[in-house]
């Protein structure tokens, strides 16, 4: 999964760099918090310890072998902002020492593997491993379907970077200028390798890691695990934003909701039926399709009834103004989302709480 | 499988990179092209060169680059056979292996047909996968130039020149320190576990015995960093990080720097 130079474009790396870039800043903010002189230490040995278990051959159902990638186990211990940079570390020095990966293509291998990986693990073996104990055998099973997803995941973004390349670059004779599979031919052949495989090799690394850590080392769980402890150690995570900034910035994106109207046109792909029967249809629809659209696709008639938004078109039928639909829009939308947080948050208090009084 | 073989092979693998990383210090400290110029003018200029090959859009800069790769190989006294070996079989095998079906399948004009023209070959396939090819063999080429030809320390000072976060330097230097430890703590429990192994291990029995092997070096590396950090606390580190920075551009430097990005940009253009 170590993408080398030359498989992306120049743009693809830039963003992907930004990207990566975007991330290490919020990590490295994050850990800070705890106390800088005790992070480096600890990301350090643990970015050479994620690269040690790169380089293991682990044996897989089949008699076969595979590499895990380290991922899993580390947004376990360490949790997210601190996987984020140890593995972002441990492939910094396997492409500016060994040369495995490429230097252009470093925010792109970082972004997949170690913040989407470390995403993604963290937050299914979290989901999984919600309310258990640290010794329950949830725990190896979070553990283990977390490795499984983290390699996937990886491998899709991966993926999806080869696949828009003969889209996006190409020259004049359509000859691809980079990777030179589409999306039809890289996400199967990514996703095979890594649906049997690599995916396999994170499950039983990450699985048989946390099966171990329950009996030689239990703390090392402690961080992550969302359970209360005495003595618990500081965490990596633990420091959570103070509120008030979310609430602004929640805010400001729900004021700045009506720039959408500014925008000329439709959406790409977000037609409705009755824009197909229209004398003129609009230019993306007509380039979009095999010669002039005369109407809506069958199915898409058929289906367009199913469903019946209560804001159609972002405006409720009573409002006039279309910046303030928006703006009502927005404001429903997001007291609708917290109300559903704050049952979902009420209720896994609740069951914790039964949990340990019982 | 030998229940052996996949001990083995990992044990290999860590002997592998060790040896590579003190071939690369054996290299550094020859007196060549690259090793003569300041750190920096080499990490710059060999990245300018990446992007370059990265930027080029003809195979012929792309080969052009490759040669000029080769020439400062060979005023560095890194041997070809060396490059050969660790970079240009490597990657002939693993994108070779990538970029042969585009060959068939890229949409374009047929140039050979076979089985009676269910299988064909297109012009755009070809130079598809030849510049797919040249771009990464050239790309890795200077990459492992520069990791040959630089002293892993040299390196880092030179990117804490560029600004980057002091943080960052410190945790790759001492990322870089602590994977040769673990790298051999792992590879004496991998030889002994071998030495102590008959016969054929169950596979279940040797994914927990990994699985254990690993959780014996991920308790040592958390038992390490806390000595570390003790370490560091009693010798007076509080969190700020202080990199000694030594370096000194001559005039030989700058007209390297100069060369280097020259060809860069001359290259860009050429092959935009």
């Amino acid at each position: 999964m170590h993408i080398p130079d030359g498989y992306l474009s120049p743009s693809t790396c830039a963003t992907l760099y930004a990207a990566a870039i975007a991330g290490w800043y919020v990590a490295l903010k994050r850990v800070k918090r705890l106390l800088l002189s005790r992070v480096v230490p600890l990301i350090s040995v643990f970015a050479a310890f994620a690269f040690v278990v790169m380089m293991f051959n682990l044996p897989l159902p089949g008699g076969t072998t595979g590499h895990a990638l380290g991922v899993t186990i580390a947004a376990i211990v360490l949790g997210p902002s601190g996987a984020v940079l140890a593995i972002s570390i441990a492939l910094a020095i396997q492409a500016l020492f060994f040369g495995d990966g490429g230097i252009s293509t470093l925010g792109a291998n970082c972004f997949n593997m170690a913040i989407v990986g470390s995403l993604v693990a963290y937050g299914s073996y979290r989901l999984i491993a919600a309310g258990s104990s640290i010794a329950s055998k949830r725990r190896i099973a979070a553990a283990a379907i977390a490795g499984y997803f983290a390699a996937n995941a990886a491998a899709l973004v991966a993926a999806i970077e080869f696949g828009i390349q003969p889209v996006l670059f190409h020259d004049a004779a359509g000859t691809p200028l980079y990777a030179p599979y589409p999306l039809s031919v890289a996400l199967p052949a990514m996703l095979i390798g890594h649906l049997t495989f690599a995916g396999l090799a994170e499950a039983v690394i990450s699985a048989g890691l946390v099966a171990y850590l329950q009996v030689a080392d239990p703390t090392l769980l402690q961080r992550t695990s969302g359970t209360p402890a005495e003595n618990a150690p500081a965490t990596l995570c633990a420091a959570v934003n103070s509120p008030r900034r979310l609430w602004i910035a929640v805010a400001l994106l729900m004021l700045l909701t009506p720039l959408g109207i500014l925008a000329a046109g439709k959406a790409w792909g977000e037609w409705s039926p009755s824009e197909f029967s229209r004398t003129a249809p609009p230019s993306q629809i007509a380039s979009a399709t095999i010669g002039p659209a005369a109407r809506a696709p069958a199915g898409m008639q058929r289906l367009a009834n199913l469903w019946t938004a209560p804001f159609p078109a972002y405006a409720p039928a009573f409002v006039k103004s279309a910046a303030f639909g928006y703006l009502l829009s927005a404001m429903f939308g997001v007291g609708f989302l917290l109300a559903l947080s704050l049952l979902a948050q009420q209720y896994l208090e609740r069951r914790r709480a039964t949990r340990y009084s019982g | 499988m030998k229940s052996g073989g996949f001990l083995q092979s990992t044990a290999v693998g860590f002997g592998r990179a060790l040896s590579r990383a003190l071939m690369s210090e054996e290299v550094a400290h020859r007196s060549g092209l690259l090793q003569s110029l300041d750190p920096r003018v080499r990490v710059i200029g060999l990245f300018a060169l990446v992007l370059a090959v990265t930027l080029s859009r003809k195979l012929t800069v792309v080969l052009m680059l490759f040669l000029a790769a080769g020439m400062i190989a060979a005023f560095s006294r890194v041997s070809i056979a060396t490059l050969a070996r660790r970079v240009w079989l490597v990657v002939l095998a693993f994108t070779g292996l990538i970029a042969l079906p585009a060959i068939f399948i890229t949409p374009g004009t047929p140039i050979a047909t076979f089985a009676g023209g269910s299988v064909r070959i297109t012009a755009q396939g070809v130079a598809t996968a030849l510049l797919l090819l040249a771009r990464v063999e050239t790309a890795a080429t200077f990459t492992t130039l520069l990791i040959l030809c630089t002293p892993w320390a040299h390196v880092l000072k030179a990117l804490r020149s560029f600004r980057m976060p002091q943080e960052a330097i410190a945790m790759l230097a001492m990322t870089h320190r602590y994977i040769f430890l673990l790298v051999e703590t792992a590879g004496q429990m991998l030889e002994s576990r071998q030495s102590r192994t008959v016969g054929r291990l169950p596979g279940a029995e040797q994914r927990r015995m990994t699985a254990r092997t690993v959780g014996v070096v991920l308790s040592k590396s958390i038992a390490l960093s806390n000595d570390v950090y003790l370490a560091m606390q009693s010798r007076g580190f509080r969190g700020e990080v202080r990199i000694l920075s030594g370096f000194r551009m001559r005039s030989w430097d700058y007209v390297g720097l100069l060369v280097f990005l020259c060809a860069a940009t001359i290259a860009v253009w050429i092959g935009r």
